[in-house]
């Protein structure tokens, strides 16, 4: 296929997505166990999937900084009678602490101060004074309330969440799946990471590029960022004073000097260049509409708010992971910033749920409305949860908390997971996990396993081993949390 | 020999990595080359080397066990378990198990079986058996006869020599890693003398250029990088260390010196500023400022940091495998693991937090200039205390005023006073704290009655005060201009090291573990003496250390070939693959310790052999027998790596500046590409004027974002030590050479050239810059595509000549205003398509 007929076809697709229908969704269904043509994985992984995946395609929603469980989702009513006792020595049972609060000379229990009540049929409790708009969606949820990590500072518990292992420099599960199942869309990369600015900055976490590497993985499938501010891709612009009709014949050019080299000498890598080439206009041509949301209909404004018109807000991100996921991007990595609250969970909370509660509430809805909700999995969560004990000073009406590894709550909707569910239970204090654990190398293998890979089986050969995402350890699909 | 004969042949001789189901060829079996991998594979996970995790008390990676067991009973396969096992079919028998998601081939299982047959010898595995120095004839070169060896038991030839151009450019992007100029390529083109290429290949070896790009290997394989790596990414100073290793390349220092001052710089008799900067290497490693980390944690991960560095840039060995339990495959221990580890004890440095400054790097005249204004900080100091008594006793009387008199005597709390804010509230705050009695007041607080009284009362002395301000000032301005290294000091009070049961920090109940040298290795004696850094690094360049003349001289290999002779450069274990030539990678080893570890010798060696002057071209059947060029009939072609891609695009255009070392530099990058760095925010300032064309190697490293465009070509992060880079082909690069300022740049900068030095018609201008870039004429058909390229691009921009004025606007070299904006800018697409040649940025 020549650049140009290619460039006409792609024409036609955004006349498609201007009609806001979506052809990609059909594509993804008949390419669903074949290799799929992609511009960076184009290579499935060694096998395909090991059997038919429920979910086609991941929209992770990664909360920077652990939001706390018991302030959100992990209802605790009987913590009002503890107010400002110390947590019973039972209770923490020699649990390291951060270096931030290990210093304390008490760990007086902070009682949540958010209004809680039960959402949906599944009777989930739940902070409804903040999520209100959320809570709507109980039943689509599934809730998982017992995630558990060894990791208990912000940089090696995300790359453990993300990478399976605190040591960092492992492919994260975004690349996993882009060697596993590729791209449906040759005009885009199989993995896209966007990062949503919240809108109160007081404590971001650093996010370092390296979550989004592909580690020992080929480097085409390490994720792609798009950015809300300049190139929305790095380099995707032409430089100012070539326009378009220059850049095309310039690469045609170009493409044809190539051509002669392979001629010369056959140089099989002088035919994958010309392809990259051809995939690098093709994006370009099709980035610049995929980033145009003005041609979205009022009811998408209406749906996701009208911060979603904004360019870097949570509500925008979320939005664009919709039409990334449209147009056949395999794992869309969201992160939302400032979740780390180690002082005025009263002050810092309302800002950072109103971000999230009613795009998340749209995003499900949205994709539902799109018939998209049952094939597309959306996980969101931190990198660990809080303590129950408050560091800093503590009143009814404000505290902090710290970080903490043994128990805290995501949750999964869409694409194989089982809506309405409710999984796992802590102790009185969300302390300590009392039934149906999930590590994060268990919610791994889920996650695998709803994208159609056997988490034993889906491996990849490294310094001699047979590498995995769920590393050594014994990891377990969670079946209740299936469909 | 056919082509179709030599196919068969190869694939037999490819053993194990091949699944055909066809006999093995009349061959004996060896074991490192056949058995071994297999078994490694599938079997030593659970019948390995590890005890804790060994099954049914058997192990067949030690020939006694095996055939005690009788699992393998020498000659009878038949009645031998093993065989038994792996034929059967019955899931509770059969092995691997099936649950292993192990599965052994058929030629697998006649691998074995053939070879149980035979007798069932075991050998050593090969890396840890000392090289063996094949017999070369006199004035024949060691790596032709040895590839030329197992070519004849493979029915191959050499490829014919690659023609000048070529070898020119191969030499010049391998050595220098900057392309020729077209006089250079001409002159050697030129040269009838026989020993034109020696010649060429010695002045290159000269060249202040080859120890920069020898360096970028090495950078990679100890990750060097200009900041910390964990969370925060701050910077830290190491930068002399770059610049040590490019002038420990270019002065040729032996490789075992080059290794003691690495490791031992600080411990060495003869220690000086030098080799200390050497020692810079111990500090490479990750480490953090993250609030709330703990420092058990952290002291964990530097000491498994260092020893997989070791592992990786020394010995070939996975040691990080050994952190929590035994190895799997190799014999490395986890007491080897903590043992190796104990050797870094005596490092001081702060495990959490920031880290120091490092010492001072200075030249003796910069050391002359440092004494002089301490000497004049000195004098200033001296005369300043001097009249300190005076000052205290003026400082005292008005402190008993204000307590008398209140904030009355403060001017800046008068009444009507037009002191601001700000100062009104300092004058508040020092009242209060000269009410408080001295004893209860901390240093700080003492300080700042200090100076506020100095600078805002006192009205003696003053000149006394200007002076040593002015000293302290002078002294501390030029210390903040002189270059810093963290490097390596011991300390007399070495930290514990214990073994940490399954790699658990937060178990102190493992052993206390002193240094001690991998028990599997030939050790020195040493009298039960405490082993020091120094002992490590001399044992590992001793010549009975197997494994370290390997490790270097295959991942030299690669450079030069594109690919290791054992191809995994950071494993030579079972894991590893065992190398295609043996005996080509014992001799290199041999010749490489033989000749006083001198690497010029060896660089010579391999560029001076016919195998690396060989033509890159291959048949279709070639490259179909041989895809990876793993047996050396011809030579391989490759894009270059990250850095390079850089420098020849400066170089041709002309705007690379060609200084060696100094800090690292900041390149033209994407706004908002730090955006998310924190702890503290970060706005990147890419350089202006010369330090913005360094050579790619200079590139400042962010290692949680690395610059965008030496990602797209896989430069490594330098998180973990990286022995070898991958080599993708992807989307990004191609962005980057179209879009990136840089190249942009150059392409106008390439473009002036054209016009101001080229000839003046356009077909000889495109020969012309052809030959800048490509260093060979342009063939008619290019001249076409080309002239068509001009044509069109022409008429666009004399139509919009403010277009013209935007692409001539990237980048901030000047541009040449004698020059037509148009003529300028289609020119500059020219230049532009050809940078983003595959041809320019592959060396073939």
């Amino acid at each position: 296929m020549s650049l140009f007929e290619n460039f006409s076809e792609l024409q036609t697709r955004r006349q498609f997505f201007a009609g806001g229908r979506s052809i990609v969704g059909s594509a993804a269904l008949a390419s669903l166990l074949g290799p799929a043509s992609s511009l960076f994985g184009s290579e499935a992984g060694p096998s395909g999937p090991h059997f038919a995946p429920q979910a086609k395609r991941v929209i992770y929603l990664h909360m920077v900084g652990g939001p706390a469980q018991m302030d959100l989702f992990d209802y605790k009513p009987g913590m009002q009678d503890w107010y400002d006792k110390d947590l019973p020595e039972s209770i923490r049972n020699g649990q390291r602490l951060t270096t931030m609060t290990s210093g304390q000379a008490r760990f007086p229990v902070a009682p949540s101060k958010f209004k809680f009540s039960q959402a949906g049929e599944c009777g989930m409790w739940m902070n409804t004074e903040l999520l209100p708009n959320l809570a709507q969606k109980a039943d689509k949820i599934c809730w998982m309330r017992s995630l558990n990590t060894e990791a208990i500072n912000h940089e090696p518990a995300i790359a453990a969440l993300q990478t399976g292992n605190q040591v960092t420099g492992r492919p994260c599960l975004g690349s996993w799946a882009s060697y596993g199942l590729g791209a449906d869309n040759e005009n885009l990369p199989a993995f896209v990471v966007l990062v949503a600015v919240p809108s109160n900055r007081d404590q971001e976490q650093a996010i370092s590029g390296r979550l989004w590497s592909a580690g020992y993985l080929p480097g085409k499938h390490a994720g792609v960022s798009f950015r809300s501010k300049g190139d929305p891709i790095l380099y995707i612009n032409n430089p100012p004073g070539v326009p378009q009709a220059l850049r095309q014949r310039s690469i045609e050019g170009l493409n044809q000097l190539n051509n002669i080299n392979f001629q010369q000498f056959g140089d099989p890598e002088t035919q994958t260049r010309i392809q990259q080439y051809e995939m690098a206009f093709r994006m370009q041509a099709s980035v610049p509409e995929l980033t145009d949301i003005t041609q979205e209909s009022k009811h998408t404004f209406e749906l996701y708010g009208e911060e979603a018109a904004k360019p870097g807000t949570f509500a925008n991100t979320v939005l664009m992971t919709r039409r990334l996921a449209e147009r056949g991007v395999r794992f869309i990595q969201v992160y939302h910033n400032n979740w780390d609250h180690h002082s005025n969970v009263a002050g810092r909370m309302p800002s950072q749920c109103k971000d999230i509660d009613r795009p998340c509430y749209a995003l499900l809805e949205d994709l539902e409305q799109r018939g998209m909700l049952d094939d597309t999995l959306v996980i969101w969560g931190g990198e660990f949860g809080r303590t129950i004990y408050t560091q800093g000073k503590l009143s009814r009406e404000n505290y902090g908390r710290d970080h903490h590894p043994r128990c805290f709550t995501m949750w999964m909707a869409g694409g194989g997971a089982k809506g309405g569910t409710i999984y796992g239970e802590t102790d009185d204090f969300s302390y300590n996990i009392v039934k149906d654990p999930v590590h994060i190398r268990d919610f791994h293998a889920t996650i695998l396993h709803l994208l159609g890979f056997d988490h034993e089986r889906f491996t990849y050969k490294y310094q001699g081993l047979e590498q995995k995402l769920t590393g050594v350890l014994p990891a377990h699909v969670i079946n209740e949390l299936i469909v | 020999m056919t082509m179709r004969r030599l196919f068969l042949v190869v694939l037999g001789c490819a053993a194990a990595s091949v699944s055909a189901a066809e006999p093995i060829a009349e061959k004996t079996i060896d074991f490192n080359r056949d058995v071994q991998p297999i078994l490694s594979n599938n079997c030593f996970f659970c019948h390995g080397p590890d005890a804790n995790h060994r099954e049914a008390d058997l192990r067949l990676d030690v020939r006694d066990e095996a055939v005690g067991g009788e699992a393998i009973v020498p000659g009878k396969p038949e009645v031998s378990h093993l065989v038994n096992r792996i034929m059967s079919t019955d899931p509770d028998e059969q092995m691997p198990p099936p649950e292993s998601n192990k599965h052994l081939t058929d030629r697998e299982k006649q691998i074995l079986k053939q070879w149980i047959a035979e007798g069932a010898e075991y050998q050593e595995h090969w890396s840890y058996v000392a090289p063996v120095k094949a017999e070369i004839p006199a004035g024949q070169n060691g790596v032709d006869v040895l590839i030329q060896q197992r070519h004849k038991s493979l029915g191959l030839e050499f490829s014919p020599q690659a023609d000048r151009r070529v070898l020119i450019r191969r030499l010049y992007s391998d050595l220098l890693g900057l392309p020729p100029t077209p006089e250079e390529v001409q002159a050697f083109v030129d040269d009838q003398s026989p020993d034109a290429y020696a010649k060429l290949v010695e002045r290159l070896l000269a060249s202040p250029h080859y120890g920069e790009r020898m360096a970028i290997g090495w950078l990679d394989v100890v990750r060097y990088a200009d900041t910390i790596g964990y969370h925060s990414d701050t910077p830290r100073n190491v930068w002399p260390y770059r610049d040590w290793v490019i002038r420990s390349f270019n002065e040729n220092k032996p490789f075992d010196r080059f290794t003691l001052e690495q490791i031992a710089g600080d411990l060495l008799p003869d220690a000086d500023q030098e080799t200390k900067v050497g020692s810079a290497f111990n500090r490479l490693l990750l480490s953090t400022e993250e609030g709330g980390a703990q420092a058990k944690d952290y002291e964990s991960r530097m000491l498994t940091d260092r020893v997989r560095a070791i592992g990786t840039v020394w010995l070939g060995q996975t040691t990080g495998c050994a952190q929590c339990h035994d190895h799997k495959f190799d014999p490395i221990s986890t007491r080897d693991f903590y043992a190796l580890g104990a050797f870094f004890a005596d490092i001081q440095e702060p495990i959490l937090g920031r880290r120091e400054d490092g010492m001072l790097v200075t030249t003796p005249e910069e050391q002359a200039k440092l004494a002089a204004l301490d000497a004049t900080l000195a004098e200033t100091r001296g005369k300043f205390n001097a009249i300190l008594p005076q000052l205290q006793a003026a400082q005292n009387q008005w402190e008993e005023d204000v307590v008398r008199a209140g904030t009355a005597i403060f001017e800046e709390l008068a009444e009507g006073s037009q002191a601001s804010a700000g100062d009104k509230k300092t004058a508040e705050q020092i009242f209060a704290l000269v009410k408080k009695a001295d004893k209860d007041r901390n240093s700080r607080e003492r300080d700042q009655i200090q100076s506020y009284f100095r600078s805002k009362v006192c009205s003696q002395h003053k000149e006394e005060q200007a002076a040593l301000a002015k000293a302290e000032q002078e002294r501390k301005a030029y210390y903040d201009t002189l270059a810093k290294c963290l490097v390596s000091i011991s300390s007399s009070n070495p930290r514990t090291v214990r073994i940490l049961p399954r790699g658990n920090w937060m178990d102190e109940s493992g052993e206390v573990m002193q240094p001690a040298l991998p028990h599997y290795l030939p050790q020195p004696e040493t009298d039960g003496r405490k082993l020091t850094r120094l002992d490590l690094a001399q044992w590992l360049v001793s010549r009975e250390n197997p494994l370290t003349a390997r490790t270097v001289m295959n991942r030299l290999w690669k450079q030069f070939f594109g690919i290791g002779l054992s191809k995994v450069l950071d494993d030579l274990g079972a894991q590893g693959e065992p190398p295609v030539n043996g005996p080509l990678l014992d001799w290199l080893a041999c010749e490489f310790m033989d000749s006083g570890w001198d690497f010029k010798h060896m660089v010579r060696t391999i560029v001076m052999s016919q195998a690396y002057q060989q033509s890159s071209i291959a048949s279709a059947e070639l490259l179909a027998a041989d895809p990876q060029n793993r047996e050396c009939a011809r030579q391989s072609a490759f894009r270059v790596d990250a850095e390079l891609v850089r420098d020849n695009a400066l170089a041709v255009s002309g705007l690379l500046v060609n200084r060696i070392g100094g800090p690292s530099v900041k390149p033209y990058q994407p706004e908002g590409y730090w955006e998310n760095l924190n702890f503290p925010v970060r706005t990147y300032v890419a350089d202006s004027g010369e330090n913005q064309y360094r050579r790619g190697l200079y590139t400042w490293w962010q290692r949680s974002f690395l610059h965008p465009s030496m990602l797209a070509f896989d430069a490594p992060s330098r998180e973990e030590c990286a022995a070898e880079r991958n080599r993708s082909n992807i989307p990004q690069q191609a962005l980057v050479l179209l879009n990136d300022p840089t190249y942009v740049e150059s392409a106008r900068a390439l473009a002036t050239r054209i016009l101001n030095e080229g000839p003046a018609a356009t077909p000889e201008r495109i020969q012309w810059v052809w030959n800048q870039v490509l260093q060979r004429n342009a063939r008619p058909e290019e001249v076409q595509i080309v002239e068509q390229l001009l044509t069109q691009h022409a008429k666009t921009y004399q139509q919009a000549p403010e277009s013209a004025a935007a692409l001539l606007g990237v980048g901030g070299a000047p541009v040449d205003e004698q020059l037509d904006k148009a003529e300028l800018a289609t020119w500059t697409h020219v230049a532009r398509v050809l940078l983003n040649l595959h041809e320019t940025v592959t060396r073939s």
